[in-house]
């Protein structure tokens, strides 16, 4: 069992999400930066799919009841283990916990989203086949608080180390597939100049800050299926580019979708994005 | 019939009307449970059926799986919502179709309704039958809070709020029916394709 010390501004569980469901208006949800918590995983033994945490930007304090394996991975942060450094190795931390120990994940300096995964997996009750928090629809649990402990699973027999992790930070350029909406809009604003990723952005989306992109048909469009990775473009011209918590049908026009949205999750604000055309 | 690409795995199917919506999306499902289509969300919308995660190839078989016009009716399961109507808009609603307050808890009742699409939240269906004439202007500022189980119309749709939320839907009425249970075989009480009454407490 690990009891929460700290839970920092936003820590939540996730796993890789609950698709099949968007016909009922249940978003996919699951870890932004799906690649680095599979990495996590993969660290630590368990199967791509386990559940672990996602913290943002300040990380969490945790108490581990029993001993654990433990890797961090995604954003770069650093962590104490019961007050000692723990150190990076390959963009990940692998460490063991002893029966008691505190892990401080702290503040991402790079990247915004760490994931941390626990030989066993966190194993909280799953809801429609996922333990991941929707911060959208409210399913499954709740954002962690100080205070609140969590379920642990029983190791696989031996951890894999594979993968190599992502790098994040820097300019983002994101590749782009237009449609199925871009004959509504001027897409040249789209690639003219860059964005920037606002504050206001969360599991739901990462908005835009740039050249406000024109229509050039007036009208609604009737509400409509949108998927990850879709570009919105509201009433004010600013784009948003949907996450996992992002709602299973819209009423804007999609520009494009973007083809991998990881790079979205460890994206500080004020980073400056650009598009680029795929075919 | 138009196809437009979502990103590497997406389709859009546009449809000229709410009745070709119903009838691709039966035809999807029945050829997803048959193992004919490999997708991983069929999505159906107000003029448009959403395919994301299609198999390669999905695109092109689309064409030849073209439904009959209009045979399919809503054919799913009658739903029957054991309704309230003392909603705080349903005298506005009464004034802008032009009615009593009666006679438009009447059209309510006797109107048959089914479920077109689902978004907004988790088990949020998008009730469609009403006539066009009855559409009604969304309020100008939303509601912050509608309480769950809340019976409301927006445009020409009717729609029941799963759980309490935000919302700008004109309130008529509210059921303490649950429209979505986790716990349930099928958390989802109206699902695209379900066929809804509304019963009048």
């Amino acid at each position: 069992m690990i009891t929460v010390l700290r839970a920092g501004p936003l820590t939540t569980v996730q796993d890789l999400g609950r698709p099949g469901w968007a016909h009922l208006g249940v978003p996919r949800s699951g870890a932004l930066d799906a690649p680095a918590l599979r990495l996590a995983n993969r660290f630590v033994g368990n199967p791509d799919d386990a559940a672990g945490l996602e913290t943002t930007m300040l990380g969490c304090t945790l108490r581990f009841e029993r001993p654990a394996l433990v890797a961090v991975t995604g954003a770069v942060a650093d962590i104490d283990v019961d007050s000692r450094p723990v150190e990076r190795l390959r963009g990940c931390q692998l460490f063991e916990v002893p029966a008691g120990g505190v892990v401080d994940v702290k503040r991402a300096t790079r990247g915004v989203r760490s994931y941390l995964a626990v030989a066993g997996g966190i194993t909280v009750e799953p809801v429609l086949g996922s333990r991941s928090t929707d911060t959208l629809s409210g399913l499954g649990p709740a954002r962690l608080a100080d205070g609140d402990t969590l379920p642990v699973g029983v190791p696989a027999a031996a951890p894999m180390l594979v993968g190599e992790p992502a790098r994040p930070g820097g300019e983002l350029v994101l590749g782009i597939r237009l449609g199925p909406r871009d004959d509504w809009f001027d897409t040249k604003g789209l690639f003219g100049s860059p964005y920037r990723i606002s504050p206001l952005s969360n599991r739901v989306g990462s908005r835009l800050a740039g050249t406000a992109l024109t229509r050039t048909r007036a009208g609604e469009l009737p509400s409509e299926g949108v998927v990850l990775g879709a570009v919105q473009v509201p009433a004010d011209g600013q784009p948003i580019i949907f996450l996992a918590d992002h709602p299973t049908t819209g009423g804007y026009p999609v520009i494009g979708v973007i083809d991998d949205v990881a790079p979205l999750a460890q994206a500080q604000p004020g980073t400056t994005v650009r598009f680029r055309e795929l075919d | 019939m138009k196809i437009r690409r979502v990103g590497t795995a997406g389709l859009l199917i546009e449809c000229p009307d709410a009745q070709r919506v119903e009838d691709w999306r039966a035809e999807l499902w029945k050829r997803r449970a048959t193992g004919e289509l490999r997708v991983a969300e069929i999505v159906p919308g107000a003029r448009t059926v959403l395919l994301d995660g299609a198999a390669p190839g999905t695109a092109e078989a689309l064409p030849g799986w073209e439904p009959a016009p209009g045979r399919i009716q809503a054919e799913g399961p009658l739903v029957e919502i054991h309704t309230v109507f003392d909603g705080e808009d349903l005298e506005s609603v009464a004034d802008l179709w032009g009615v009593t307050v009666d006679t438009a808890v009447r059209r309510l009742v006797e109107t048959p309704l089914s479920v077109a699409f689902s978004g907004f939240a988790p088990g949020f269906a998008y009730l469609r039958g009403l006539a066009d004439e009855w559409a009604v202007p969304r309020l100008a500022a939303p509601r912050p809070r509608v309480p769950a189980g809340s019976v409301a119309l927006a445009g020409g749709y009717a729609g029941i709020y799963p759980t309490a939320s935000p919302g700008g839907w004109r309130l008529v009425g509210r059921t303490d029916q649950n429209l979505f249970d986790v716990r349930r075989e099928h958390p989802a009480l109206l699902t695209p394709g379900t066929r809804v009454r509304l019963v009048a407490m």
